[in-house]
């Protein structure tokens, strides 16, 4: 490649007060290509690209845009510059519409009118429609990433930057955004991928940079990686994985659901149509599901943070609990990590050892309506050590640890007090790999010693290493179970468009859609 | 002769109700930000009192309301540097800004307790305050009363047509959007912030120097907390705040006419009118959650500060 | 920029307790400024406002007599404060206590019965809890915001007393004055120390203190309180009981500032006046944060805004300065707490080079 690279990078460096975000970083595309970042969750990748963005100020080195060094004083300049970027966790505007959210990212634009017409043409020309007077909390997961992808595409960006953009598909979808993607490199638009996904920059990019603890750790053409190899450039060692060796146990049922109805509260939210399911003891039950599918909706009734009218419709080793608060539920020995550590999961600005008390209370650490602080600090050194949670003391404040180490804690306090039944939402999101193999391992052990456990997630991937069957949500219906055995991840990625018997799409020319494409992966 | 005395009434309620309009004005841009400011009292205080103050002095009403607003925004300075730039917690601070705002007040007026003003004369739009019924509630206010009239349209053009309203909105709904758009939050609520002082603070100016005119300690007398619990009444749109404004006037006038229509009713009874409904105002409104949450700036009273993700 | 401001890795302990004491110590250097520019000897103004009140046993004794209304009240608060739940109806509950407590003292006034201030200080807490529960129920049934119900219901408080001391609460013989008859010794709470006014009250309040203390810190409830004030999410997915939290919060305010309302009424003022407190219900929101919304922080901060009360009345007596003086040195003390706070989670240090932090 001889011609001028569209952007280059050199000797970028972010230092923030307890960490090294970025280490003296560079990096080359070109125009066209697809250039991955791959890395792991907290690798740096996520500032690396605000850098480019605007959104945060490296404190040393270079950007070449074109090979003239610039320095980017914001995101407007960015977009000046033609530099779009679609975001992990989107920056939308729940209560405005398409065309409001967009206007905000436009730096020129007539009137609402000219471009809510600019909008629809621009969507359905990259076969992406959007309806532009939608309020947004009204739209699907996957239409707000559309959203957003949009917003950049109407500013006919030169380089596009790409974080995470997958988790929020399935995998039919993926498969078409990465058509609009090549689309867009052969116009000679430069895509910056990032990722922790192998197997689709090894299927998309052209080239790759990998960073690990905020260095450079190679280059790389992903198609002549194997995903090991990429492995290992990403984590340093092999992908560590659980030891299975299950024991045959014959549980009995520990959770039951049966016709599981409920309005949402939030009218943003979904609401849950008939769900019907169990989880025997011995086993893993996974749920799939695109996030924003009902997925919040059903642990907010499993946990017993919104009980439900109908006693009946929830039971825990045969007891109906469907009225119960999550107290009583945990009494009855049900333990619950929820997709939000801090905040709810653990409380910030108490000691780890305080956020021992919010639930393992019951064993022992109250007394005649006083608190015994000692136990609790017993409790919290023994998971410590326990699931190798990284931090100074037990009195530090939890807010000190890393994403990982703070969901090894939560997952930690929850097995300790030995659950018969545990629910897990989204247990490794945001985790290092290295924290993700401790978690996933710990609740297999959990089930070999005969306990039930649910487990929700959105990747696939986690799924199909630790889950025994498998369920699927869709707009608050569940599917049918299925042995994890018996199944691929193509098949799941159909049921999560809601095309399952009893689903959300179960009309018959859907069901014979589904039947045709599954003909096609067969062939 | 009835009808008179309801053109009467309806009168004198927008007149009451102004010094709502304009506070709840203002804290409705603030709120529209996504910051709680509950030291509306106190900066409608700070503003009465200096606002009198220039008055007294100079005559000029221009002068007194710039003085008004001035102060009144000042107040909110202290305010935005404490929770916007130092993060401390709104609820805190805005109730430090009314403590404050009392004591300042009084400290200030001490001498200024038994003058009286000769207040502000009323403007009679030739031809149109001629008209029957409509020349006199439409066309024959102080100066201040049509302003706050105007200042009523000018906010809902800019929050629902302007491009700059649009973005106040989206940084009231999500910050972290706004950041990472390249949006300046803190600069941007900076200035809603001062910009609901400077209301709060014509909105004080107003009552001691039009509407009473005279300084008594401690005369906004809850003005500043009715018109925070009309924000809320109005589900932050301003049409329902201007409705809720004078509705509260005319609650507030509703005394003295009880008494004129020769009812015994104990003044303090009467007196307690004006906070009473608001409680009942309130809790009519707060039963629906879900218009609450959808009307409500999604980041109200939340901290945020981009260096802190 | 000289100067550098950067986030702590976690909050320092040291500034923790430090920035009451650095917002004391800037609320003085405001006072002196204000001093000299009311054209008063500094050094005079700062005597006879700080000094003089303090300088005899009596002058001590006020100090407690001051205080203990604050150090009650700011003990209740501080338990809502912690849950997040804002009470700021201190104010009107203090007046209803008092209206509660005051009609058992008027009623009794013909007996003499030891059991005549047990009795007032219940029907003082009952008085308080029945206005704080008004916040309290509108709140957990519909929702509506505690700030604006309690404050409203504040001026309602206020009404209602002076409505009753103007009328049926009057002292038939006083002269159509809006006061009630002075209570009888057995409505009024002995004096304890010869030649003060400190009287049995104040070690009640110590002993509310003590108890509010436990309460926050060792017990289970107590517990409950701080997770739901930290996170409200937490105490959710804990399963604690929120509306529960909720109606303590605020009850604990409305107990406290009952209480306190019958300790002044059978204390210092001794009968039912149409305003039993100089804005004690406000004054102790300010005691509650400066202390830290832990007890014992609130006995000293207590101490410190008693000793603006005392020095507010010393001031004007001996120099003419306007007692007004008071609440701006109230809410600058708030102000000044706000701005240190910052410091906990931040420091700030000289600005190097970035090179040679790397």
């Amino acid at each position: 490649m001889s011609e001028t690279p569209r952007l280059q990078l050199k000797g970028m460096t972010k230092i923030y007060p307890s960490v090294i975000a970025n280490d003296s970083i560079d990096m080359t595309i070109a125009p066209g290509e697809i250039h991955a970042v791959l890395g792991e969750n907290g690798a740096g990748k996520s500032t690396l690209m605000k850098a480019i963005y605007g959104v945060v100020k490296p404190d040393k080195g270079q950007i070449l845009w074109n090979g003239e060094p610039v320095s980017i004083q914001n995101p407007a300049h960015a977009r000046k510059l033609g530099i779009g970027m679609v975001f992990q966790h989107f920056s939308l505007f729940e209560t405005l519409t398409v065309t409001e959210n967009i206007a905000l990212a436009m730096d020129d634009y007539t009137s609402m009118d000219s471009l809510a017409v600019r909008i629809k043409n621009v969507s359905e020309e990259y076969g992406l429609p959007l309806e532009p007077g939608r309020l947004v909390h009204s739209l699907s997961v996957g239409l707000r990433q559309r959203v957003e992808i949009i917003r950049c595409l109407l500013q006919q960006p030169k380089l596009l930057i790409m974080d995470e953009p997958t988790s929020v598909l399935t995998p039919q979808a993926v498969r078409k955004m990465f058509e609009t993607l090549r689309r867009l490199a052969d116009e000679g638009c430069s895509i910056l991928y990032i990722s922790h996904k192998l197997d689709e920059i090894m299927e998309l990019c052209h080239s790759a940079t990998i960073i690990r603890g905020g260095k450079v750790t190679g280059y790389a053409i992903p198609a002549d990686e194997t995903a090991t190899s990429l492995a290992k450039m990403m984590i340093g060692k092999d992908l560590p994985v659980c030891s299975q060796d299950k024991p045959v146990i014959d549980g009995a049922e520990f959770l039951g659901v049966q016709n599981l109805s409920r309005a949402s509260s939030d009218q943003f939210g979904t609401d849950l149509e008939k769900i019907s399911f169990f989880v025997n003891g011995g086993e893993i039950l996974g749920i799939a599901g695109i996030s924003g599918n009902g997925q919040q909706e059903l642990l907010s009734a499993l946990s017993g943070e919104k009980p439900v009218e109908d006693n009946d419709c929830i039971k825990i080793c045969g007891e109906a609990v469907g009225r119960l608060n999550p107290d009583e539920r945990r009494n009855r020995g049900m333990g619950f990590v929820p997709e939000e550590r801090l905040g709810r999961g653990a409380v910030p600005g108490m000691s780890l050892s305080n956020n021992a008390i919010l639930t393992a209370h019951r064993h022992g650490m109250v007394d005649k309506g006083l608190v015994k602080f000692n136990k609790a600090a017993e409790f919290a050194k023994k998971c410590i050590t326990d699931f190798a949670v990284k931090c100074g003391s037990k009195d530090d404040p939890i807010t000190s640890l890393s994403g990982g180490n703070i969901q090894k804690y939560i997952t930690g306090r929850e097995i300790l007090q030995s659950p018969t039944l545990l629910v897990v939402s989204q247990p490794t999101w945001g985790v290092d790999v290295g924290a993700a193999n401790i978690i996933r391992q710990s609740m297999i052990d959990l089930r070999n010693n005969g306990s039930a456990i649910l487990v929700v997630s959105e990747e696939l991937d986690e799924l199909f290493e630790i889950c025994d069957r498998l369920i699927v949500i869709a707009e608050g219906h569940v599917s049918p179970s299925l042995n994890v055995a018996e199944t691929t991840k193509e098949d799941i990625g159909i049921w999560m468009s809601g095309m399952f018997p009893g689903g959300p799409t179960d009309t018959d020319t859907a069901a014979l859609e589904s039947s045709r494409n599954e003909e096609q992966h067969a062939s | 002769m009835d009808f008179d005395i309801f053109i009467q009434i309806l009168i004198a309620a927008i007149a009451a109700g102004t010094p709502f309009v304009y506070a709840a004005l203002g804290e409705l841009i603030t709120e529209k930000s996504g910051v709680l400011n509950l030291g509306v009292e106190g900066m409608m205080l700070v503003g009465a009192i200096s606002g009198f103050i220039a008055m007294a002095k100079t005559g000029s009403l221009l002068f007194a309301v710039l003085c008004g607003m001035t102060a009144g925004a000042l107040m909110a300075g202290i305010f935005a540097v404490l929770t916007l730039t130092l993060m401390a917690n709104q609820v805190a601070s805005g109730l430090a800004l009314t403590i404050f705002g009392v004591g300042l007040s009084a400290f200030l007026g001490l001498e200024y307790t038994s003058i009286a003003l000769p207040g502000v004369p009323e403007i009679h739009i030739p031809m149109l305050a001629d008209i029957p019924v409509i020349g006199q509630l439409f066309f024959s206010f102080d100066i201040l009363i049509y302003f706050s009239g105007a200042l009523f349209v000018a906010i809902s053009w800019f929050l629902y047509k302007s491009k700059s309203g649009l973005i106040l909105r989206g940084i009231g709904e999500a910050p972290k959007s706004a950041h990472a758009l390249g949006y300046n939050v803190i600069k941007i609520r900076y200035m809603a912030v001062l910009f609901g002082g400077a209301m709060a603070g014509l909105g004080g100016t107003y009552l001691s120097v039009a509407y009473t005119p005279m300084w008594v300690e401690g005369m906004v007398a809850g003005r500043g907390w009715v018109s925070l619990a009309l924000v809320v009444f109005a589900t932050w749109r301003p049409a329902r705040v201007m409705f809720g404004a004078y509705l509260f006037g005319a609650i507030t006038i509703a005394q003295f006419h009880v008494q004129g229509f020769g009812i015994d009713i104990p003044a303090q009874l009467l007196s307690m009118l004006p906070y009473v409904a608001t409680i009942i105002v309130l809790v009519f409104i707060s039963r629906d959650q879900n218009t609450i949450r959808l009307n409500s700036p999604a980041s109200l009273g939340i901290t945020y500060h981009p260096d802190n993700q | 920029m000289l100067l550098k401001i950067e986030p702590r890795s976690k909050p320092s302990k040291t500034m923790k307790y430090m920035s009451p004491l650095i917002a004391a110590l800037l609320m003085l250097i405001s006072g002196l400024i204000i001093f000299t520019l009311l054209g008063k000897n500094p050094m005079e103004a700062f005597h006879a406002f700080f000094v003089e009140p303090i300088n005899d046993l009596y002058g001590i004794g006020e100090l407690f007599i001051k205080a203990s209304p604050l150090m009650l009240i700011g003990t209740g608060l501080a338990i809502g404060f912690r849950a997040s739940i804002w009470n700021i109806g201190a104010e009107g509950q203090l007046a209803v206590g008092a209206l509660f407590g005051g009609y058992i003292a008027i009623i009794f006034n013909d007996s003499n019965g030891f059991f005549i201030l047990p009795l007032m200080i219940l029907a003082g807490a009952l008085g308080g809890i029945v206005w704080a529960s008004i916040p309290a129920f509108l709140k957990t049934v519909f929702n509506a915001n505690e700030i604006l119900v309690s404050l409203m219901l504040n001026y309602v408080a206020i009404l209602l007393l002076a409505l009753l001391v103007h009328g049926p609460l009057r002292d038939p013989d006083g002269y159509g004055f809006p006061q009630s008859v002075l209570f009888a010794d057995s409505a009024i709470l002995p004096i304890l120390i010869e030649g003060t006014r400190f009287h049995l009250g104040v070690l009640l309040v110590f002993a509310g203190v003590i108890i509010g203390w436990i309460f926050l810190l060792k017990s289970f409830t107590g517990f409950q309180i701080q997770v739901a004030g930290l996170a409200q999410k937490a105490a959710s997915y804990a399963g604690f009981q929120y509306k529960k939290l909720i109606w303590i919060g605020l009850l604990s305010g409305g107990v406290t500032a009952g209480i306190a309302g019958v300790l002044e009424i059978a204390g210092p003022i001794g009968q039912l006046l149409p305003s039993v407190s100089p804005g004690y219900g406000y004054a102790a929101i300010i005691v509650a944060f400066v202390g830290r919304l832990h007890p014992g922080g609130i006995f000293l901060s207590s101490l410190l805004m008693a000793l603006l009360y005392l020095g507010g009345e010393s001031g004007q007596m001996n120099l003419d300065l306007p007692s007004a003086v008071t609440g701006i040195f109230q809410g600058l003390l708030l102000f000044y707490l706000l701005a240190a706070d910052f410091l906990i989670n931040y420091r700030v240090r000289l600005n190097t080079p970035q090179q040679e932090i790397a």
